[in-house]
């Protein structure tokens, strides 16, 4: 039997600068632990958008809310598939909601996502679509019809008084889930700033600053989704919409950006023992993903397109493709931020004084193949979601009353 | 009077919170909490599992003049079964010869090759450097294991 020696491993060694630590060479967390929280945030900053629309009244993002329920339901199924391929052993999944550890902060996240998915967002896309189901169960036939009959639960009142329940119905749970959204992707930051024998990840600022980058990328996410979508569908692109949403955009990147220097000058000003080492690895092994990414391209280039669009009276063509290109530039560089939290935080040496190599994998079980599937699937759900509750304004209630 | 749309969504709520405790009460092994946060019976599954390793001192019962060699050169800490495998089949069996007989230098590589985390005066070398196409013990000799050439 020859020994079990893994040639990655042999290789990664040749890539270690100063000295680690043994268990250091090998990252743990790889590249499904980058996505992971990058699907959460996305998810809890698109529902953290509609409910702009629901409880603060803001009208003008009218034309995204249900898409954005939908958004963040069809993220949100596979957010947990990265966590699960990454561990392997689906069939023991279920363990931690059946025998849960209450100390352990990734145990939990089963019942905040049960929380989130069960009471929060199926119950909201409920009482905002009921109408609609309502419709198709009377218009569509054979299995569709079937789903649809079912739910409605039996209740087919749409008159003008049930309607409003509904209405109520949905703001209160919006109301209740404002703070799950943020306890959602809060605790992602948790389990980071939590860790206080990484200097990289153990701040108190860091559930913080995963909540206001979450936000940040989901605007961005619904306001490429609100172009595509509206692109595809040959609708018109309403200006005011995506005026709102780029005004929103640009102020949650300022406040997240805030955010993220006060992290750093707090972290100069204490130059604690680890400060060298996260200079190094800043200037070093993150230069490319954390100030070229993160900072020049996902924060400091849209900061700039979008302010002028603050500032100046600039025509509505060129306007909108400023909002377009600045979101996508956005949603990259939040990408980039997960990358330089998850994999920075693994690259450097808890004895200060050394890195080692990251390089994930082409094809496997944690790998970028698998990465990108799980990034493509909910755009996949997301479609079918569209297909069957057609998330457009009217679309619904209009079958409902004609039929 | 609480309208349908509200009692039968948070019904079906509640029917699900009420099917989880069933599931779990039913899941949940009878000594799950017995000692801590995991079944108590697996002490009792793992003491169970036969005994695999015989120890040092079994080999050299027989094996004294071969297992004094490395007892005095720098393997002394290293037990025979670390690199012969688990053999207590061939203490209660001499016929039955134990599992592992290295000789490749993936074998060597798992300690000697070159890692930053070793101490500095731990021998190591980067074994696709060294030499790469010769075996480790046609150098260093195989029945001292620390001769170096």
């Amino acid at each position: 039997m020859a020994p079990n020696i893994n040639p990655a491993m042999m290789e990664a060694l040749q890539h270690v600068k100063g000295y680690i630590f043994p268990n250091e060479l090998e990252l743990q967390w790889g590249i499904l632990i980058v996505i992971y929280p990058y699907l959460t945030g996305l998810v809890a900053g698109a529902f953290i958008l509609a409910s702009l629309n629901r409880v603060f009244h803001i009208r003008q993002i009218e034309p995204i809310y249900r898409l954005s329920l939908l958004t963040a339901l069809a993220f949100l199924v596979i957010a947990p598939l990265p966590l699960l391929f990454h561990l392997g052993h689906p069939e023991r999944a279920l363990e931690v909601i059946i025998t849960p550890h209450l100390t352990s902060p990734m145990a939990m996240f089963g019942f905040v996502y049960a929380w989130y998915l069960m009471v929060v967002l199926l119950l909201e896309i409920w009482y905002d679509f009921r109408a609609d189901i309502v419709g198709f169960s009377k218009t569509k036939t054979g299995w569709l019809g079937m789903v649809y009959r079912i739910l409605t639960l039996g209740f087919m009142d749409t008159s003008e008084k049930s309607l409003a329940v509904d209405d109520k119905m949905g703001r209160i749970i919006t109301i209740i889930g404002i703070p799950s959204a943020i306890l959602l992707h809060g605790y992602v930051g948790f389990i980071f700033g939590s860790i206080k024998a990484n200097p990289w990840w153990g701040t108190v600022l860091m559930p913080v600053i995963f909540i206001f980058s979450a936000i940040v990328s989901g605007i961005a996410l619904m306001l490429v989704l609100y172009v595509v979508t509206g692109r595809a569908r040959n609708t018109p692109i309403k200006t005011e919409c995506m005026d709102a949403m780029g005004k929103f955009l640009f102020y949650a990147l300022v406040f997240d950006f805030a955010l993220e220097s006060l992290d750093w000058f707090h972290r100069f000003y204490e130059a604690e023992e680890s400060i060298d080492i996260l200079v190094l690895l800043v200037s070093g092994k993150l230069l490319f993903s954390l100030v070229g990414v993160q900072l020049i391209l996902g924060t400091l280039i849209p900061l700039t397109t979008l302010g002028l669009t603050q500032v100046l009276e600039i025509p509505k063509k060129p306007r909108k493709i400023m909002y377009f290109w600045s979101a996508i530039l956005i949603l990259i560089g939040i990408f980039a931020v997960r990358w330089n939290v998850v994999i920075g935080g693994q690259l450097f040496s808890k004895s200060f004084a050394g890195f080692t190599t990251y390089k994930p994998d082409l094809i496997g079980r944690e790998s970028l193949l698998v990465g990108s599937i799980l990034l493509i699937m909910p755009f996949i759900i997301l479609w079918v979601l569209t297909r069957f509750l057609p998330p457009w304004r009217g679309v619904g209630k209009e079958i409902s009353h004609s039929s | 009077m609480i309208p349908p749309q509200i009692w039968r969504p948070l019904g079906i709520l509640l029917a699900i919170l009420l099917i989880y405790l069933g599931v779990r009460s039913f899941f949940v092994p009878a000594t799950f909490y017995q000692y801590g946060h995991f079944r108590g019976n697996s002490l009792a599954t793992i003491a169970s599992r036969p005994v695999q390793y015989a120890g040092k001192k079994a080999c050299m019962d027989c094996h004294d003049t071969i297992g004094e060699k490395p007892y005095h050169s720098k393997h002394k800490t290293v037990s025979c079964e670390t690199c012969h495998g688990p053999s207590l089949g061939h203490v209660e069996d001499p016929s039955q010869l134990p599992s592992l007989k290295p000789t490749n230098k993936e074998w060597c590589a798992r300690c000697h090759e070159a890692n930053n985390a070793r101490p500095k005066t731990f021998p190591q070398v980067v074994i696709a450097r060294h030499y790469p196409d010769k075996d480790c013990m046609i150098c260093h000799n195989s029945k001292k294991l620390e001769k170096k050439p």
